[in-house]
């Protein structure tokens, strides 16, 4: 484990995340045909959410919003420290629960359904990181994240099944379509603004920032699958978020029930398939 | 520190008594074709996120407690933008029964923007003046707190 990298991600993750959504939003608006806001505009957001009226709807909202980032980021510092990817799964996890569990403290039927369908995103997205993660345990034998970035296996050939299906469920995590489902970005709406609903001012902020964690660290997970070469890996991370991007641009949102059974069938063709195909491979050799 | 109330504008829009000409105006304005994410505008249909309120139309007997619900769910510092002149005296409906006029009789309105129907240009226009006037209120609102905090 090496703590110096889990704390400068602590440091540098939210500017590289803020970063990272404001040319996402340029990417975006060129893609519409449009200029799009300055490169800064997610910073200038945050800062004016912290500006504003604190208007709580439940006091333990804010409570619940706090562990939420404060975990993202742990979780965040797990993984770039080196830690067990297990962990870090269930770690993300948890963060996740907080959410919805703030969403769940203010009595509004929005931000009800938003938490009912950010748990439906958790169960949609959770098998497929799973066997990811079991993929690369097959490979270089260790669940430790700094042993599966030193490998010089190239991983994505080895786990060409497990690197899609990661791409298939990336946007239910990036909060992007076709699973923006239990809140989304940008102007779109859904059932008002789902789980985020009840949020506002600084709390909403605070959602935002760890979302610029949750971002580096979703871009970490598939720098995994190239780590044999570095800079391979970072045009990786690029081309893998302006996919999503061209995904997000060119899908319209799915319903739950599609969302959950696609996710869990290309984790089971695709994830499954992979895996028991590598594990006939090296039985073979 | 100031200057971000300016940058991140986000809107919520509600329409009146109207012929919903002003509000086919409003959307307009807020489709790709005029952009403006460049100011950082953001259409947010929660009033918990927004810091704009843009009203089209007039008030009448049975939307003045729906636009005060939204208007007090909005976090200060808000403002209200009036567009068209159904928004600013009820305009051609100022006469029927059940109208009352313009968004003034129940909100504090601090843009009108003029038209029937207003052009997505100004309606830009007075979007980006209410980013100033949030602006002050912050200031004043930041004012108060330090008052507060002396005595
Ligand atoms: S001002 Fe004119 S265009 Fe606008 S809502 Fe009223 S009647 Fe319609």
């Amino acid at each position: 484990m090496n703590l110096l990298y889990g704390l400068a991600y602590i440091l540098a993750a939210p500017a590289l995340g803020g970063l990272t959504v404001g040319l996402d939003r340029i990417i975006t608006a060129r893609m519409q045909g449009r200029v799009g806001p300055p490169l800064l505009q997610p910073f200038y957001d945050v800062a004016k959410l912290f500006e504003k009226e604190k208007a709580v709807v439940a006091r333990s909202q804010n409570l619940f919003v706090l562990a939420y980032v404060v975990f993202m980021a742990f979780t965040g510092m797990l993984f770039f420290s080196g830690g067990d990817f297990l962990l870090v799964i269930f770690a993300l996890t948890l963060s996740h629960i907080f959410l919805v569990l703030g969403a769940y403290s203010a009595n509004s039927p929005y931000s009800f359904i938003g938490a009912e369908r950010e748990l439906i995103q958790i169960m949609a997205f959770e098998p497929m990181i799973l066997l990811a993660a079991s993929g690369m345990y097959l490979v270089t034998k260790s669940f430790y994240i700094s042993d599966i970035v030193r490998t010089q296996v190239p991983l994505v050939l080895l786990l060409p099944g497990l690197f899609l299906g990661l791409l298939y469920v990336l946007p239910i995590k990036l909060r992007k379509s076709p699973f923006d489902l239990s809140t989304s970005h940008h102007a779109h709406q859904e059932i008002v603004k789902g789980i985020t609903t009840e949020f506002s001012g600084s709390t909403l902020g605070r959602v935002e920032i760890a979302h610029w964690y949750e971002t580096v660290l979703l871009l970490g997970f598939v720098y995994l699958f190239f780590s044999f070469n570095p800079l391979l890996a970072l045009i990786a991370v690029a081309l893998t978020y302006v996919l999503e991007l061209f995904i997000d641009n060119n899908y319209t949102r799915f319903k739950w029930a599609l969302a959950l059974k696609s996710a869990w069938l290309v984790a089971l063709v695709l994830g499954m398939g992979n895996i028991a195909l590598l594990w006939y491979y090296m039985k073979g050799l | 520190m100031m200057a971000h109330m300016k940058k991140s504008p986000w809107v919520i829009h509600y329409d009146g008594s109207s012929c919903n000409g002003c509000d086919i105006e409003v959307l307009a304005s807020l489709a790709p074709h005029y952009d403006i994410e460049r100011f950082g505008i953001i259409h947010t249909g929660n009033p918990k996120h927004a810091d704009i309120l843009l009203i089209t139309g007039s008030i009448n007997e049975q939307n003045i407690e729906v636009v005060k619900n939204i208007y007090s769910q909005m976090p200060k510092p808000r403002a209200v933008v009036a567009i068209g002149i159904c928004a600013l005296s009820g305009g051609v409906f100022r006469e029927c029964y059940n109208v009352q006029g313009g968004v003034d009789k129940v909100l504090p309105v601090d843009v009108h923007v003029p038209g029937c129907a207003a052009r997505p240009e100004s309606i830009i226009d007075g979007i980006v003046k209410a980013t100033a006037i949030l602006e002050e209120k912050k200031k004043k609102m930041s004012e108060e707190k330090a008052k507060k905090e002396v005595e």
